[in-house]
């Protein structure tokens, strides 16, 4: 039985605190009039002399520079009201994407009926533990914006429907109820799946037939297809619903391809914590190598689909689609293609020598690159709709981070003392335990 | 010069595995092992220093991004400027994206390619060549592996059959 270390549970307690204090302050400092707003802007183009440029030369893409003065201001302070939130939502949501991708991979094990992985079960439940309070964080932000407490989702406003043809165009689909509708119908199929299956799981352990086998093996096959979906539908309501005008028919793969190599990674460096506090005596190199062959091959095909969606829309060139990515690389620019390098071209020389997959420490820095990679990954979908230019990594997004790392791990580390890190009957243990490469 | 060399044959890539190691075990060096096909983990067994073609598959898959880089750079912002679509030429960094298909392809061809050369090269493999198989069962259902002899013909063969050899012939190469 693996036992909570309190050095960690007070870490994990510290980040919480400090995330909570700042996100705090991150509302309590975002501007409430259009005054305020003014004086933040040109204090922030004061302290960087190069960003009023940015703002000029992009001036002529920029709807705001159409209009006059005064609404250009009323829109900056919207964008600032909307920062903080903004902050929040990326955070819980590449959390939550964390656990639902390390419960897609744990179902694909399942489903595969895998005989080298049975080792890492526990681990991989108590990662995707942490989707039963990280779903509901995401739900209540997301009935936060459709009550209107905050603008995250331009299209909930009745005000902007009213003067857009392309949303009323959607609205049937796009409407606030139906959105929380699907939401709810998602997290609680995702959540019940993985309690079912953690259940089964567990009663696995004391039973004397493999009936809890076999239908773990079967609901995981079914949860897959109800994954499948559902995440594709997700990805279009919570991500790329921000910009409520733009479409890309890949989207839910690529968002698929981020939740899973950050899933993966989460599940190998828990792993490795957890090995190098003598635990799970049994998972050898090869687990862990093959757990980094998963996350090479994965951050590979993430950057496929990245390059897929981009080039197609590069190429075509029309307005409606390559907006997206005209404001992303003019306003951007550093994280944009800096995820790229972080995501694509780290991971590929890092991971390419076989040996290299066996050293945890190289398998640990990788993974806080492929981590920091995807964080970025969705802070630049969801920010652009939300904040516009007015972004920046402040108290809010380090703080809103710190928080969701805390909970993160204490909600995980929790779940890991709940049960033996070894399952006991699992029809394949005995070949997870030999498994060597 | 003219040594004499022992061939003992198996019928089971598991029994050879262990025979590997035991042959390895009593400290005699095994010149080669004919096999059917190839055994998974047997390099490691033979104490066979790992593979350097992975290194030149990358090297290769280098030079075959430096070759799509130029080629690209040449035809289409060089040479005959193309204007496909309105998009901006005489600049390769603004066309890159329409490269990278062929880049990415360009390196494959040059990795995969030049790596199964290289390794049919570093094999002395060619077409026409002579099989090497010292008995043409090794191509079937049989193992084979060879020892030298340094007058230890006896100890050898004693070793050899308790490892679960089926038949064991002495040759001179």
């Amino acid at each position: 039985m693996y036992t909570f270390s309190n050095r960690l549970k007070i870490a994990s307690f510290i980040l919480m605190a400090v995330g909570v204090l700042g996100i705090g302050i991150g509302f309590m400092t975002a501007p409430s009039t259009v005054e305020d707003a003014k004086a933040m802007v040109a204090s922030h183009y004061d302290g960087h002399g190069d960003a009023h440029v940015v703002t000029e030369t992009h001036g002529g893409a920029d709807q705001a520079a159409a209009h006059d003065d005064a609404s250009h201001y009323e829109h900056v302070l919207l964008q600032l009201q909307n920062k903080p939130w903004a902050a929040l939502y990326v955070a819980a949501l590449f959390f939550m994407m964390i656990a639902l991708g390390a419960l897609a991979f744990y179902a694909i094990q399942r489903a595969a009926q895998a005989g080298w992985s049975p080792l890492l079960f526990r681990v991989m439940e108590g990662i995707t533990a942490y989707l039963v309070p990280g779903g509901i964080i995401v739900f209540v932000i997301l009935v936060l914006s459709v009550a209107q407490l905050n603008h995250l989702f331009i299209w909930t406003d009745p005000e902007v429907v009213a003067h857009d043809k392309l949303i009323q165009a959607k609205s049937g689909y796009l409407n606030g109820p139906f959105f929380l509708i699907r939401a709810a119908i998602f997290l609680g199929g995702w959540i019940l799946y993985r309690e079912y299956s953690r259940k089964l799981s567990l009663a696995q352990d004391e039973s004397n037939d493999d009936s809890n086998f076999k239908l773990n093996f079967r609901i995981s096959a079914g949860f897959l297809v109800f994954y499948l979906i559902s995440e594709s539908i997700m990805s279009w309501d919570w991500i790329m619903s921000v910009d409520p005008h733009w479409f890309s028919t890949l989207f839910g793969w690529y968002i698929f391809a981020s939740m899973f190599v950050t899933g993966i990674t989460a599940i190998a460096m828990v792993t490795i914590y957890l090995k190098s506090k003598g635990y799970l005596k049994d998972v050898n190199n090869s687990h862990i190598h093959d757990l980094a062959k998963f996350m090479f091959g994965i951050s590979i095909f993430w950057a496929y689909l990245w390059f897929s969606q981009f080039l197609l829309i590069w190429y075509a060139n029309i307005p409606e689609e390559v907006t997206y990515f005209v404001t992303r690389i003019a306003d951007y620019k550093v994280p944009f293609l800096g995820m790229l390098v972080l995501n694509f071209v780290f991971p590929l020389l890092l991971l390419m020598n076989s040996d290299f997959k066996r050293i945890n420490w190289f398998v640990v820095m990788t993974g806080i690159v492929i981590l920091v990679g995807h964080y970025m990954n969705i802070y630049v979908a969801i920010m652009p709709g939300t904040v516009g230019d007015q972004w920046s990594i402040g108290m809010s997004e380090i703080a809103s981070v710190l928080f969701f790392t805390g909970l993160f791990i204490f909600v995980v580390f929790r779940a890991l003392t709940k049960a033996p890190l070894q399952p006991k009957r699992n029809p394949f243990i005995e070949e997870s335990k030999h498994f060597h490469y | 010069m003219a040594s004499k060399v022992i061939h003992a044959f198996y019928d089971d890539d598991d029994v050879l595995m262990h025979a590997v190691k035991k042959v390895r075990a009593a400290k005699h060096h095994i010149e080669e092992v004919y096999c059917p096909f190839p055994v998974h983990g047997l390099d490691k067994a033979m104490g066979l220093a790992p593979t350097r073609l992975a290194i030149t598959s990358f090297l290769y898959g280098c030079v075959g991004l430096v070759v799509a880089i130029v080629m690209m750079n040449y035809m289409m912002i060089e040479d005959w400027p193309q204007d496909i679509g309105g998009k901006p030429s005489f600049s390769f960094v603004e066309n890159m994206p329409a490269f990278i298909p062929i880049m990415f392809e360009l390196t494959v061809f040059f990795a995969a390619h030049l790596m199964v050369i290289t390794f049919f090269l570093r094999s002395r493999l060619w077409p026409f060549k002579e099989a090497e198989n010292p008995d043409v069962r090794t191509t079937d259902d049989h193992f084979a592996m060879e020892i030298e002899i340094h007058g230890n013909e006896q100890e050898l063969r004693d070793l050899l059959l308790d490892t679960g050899a089926v038949e064991i012939n002495i040759t001179e190469k």
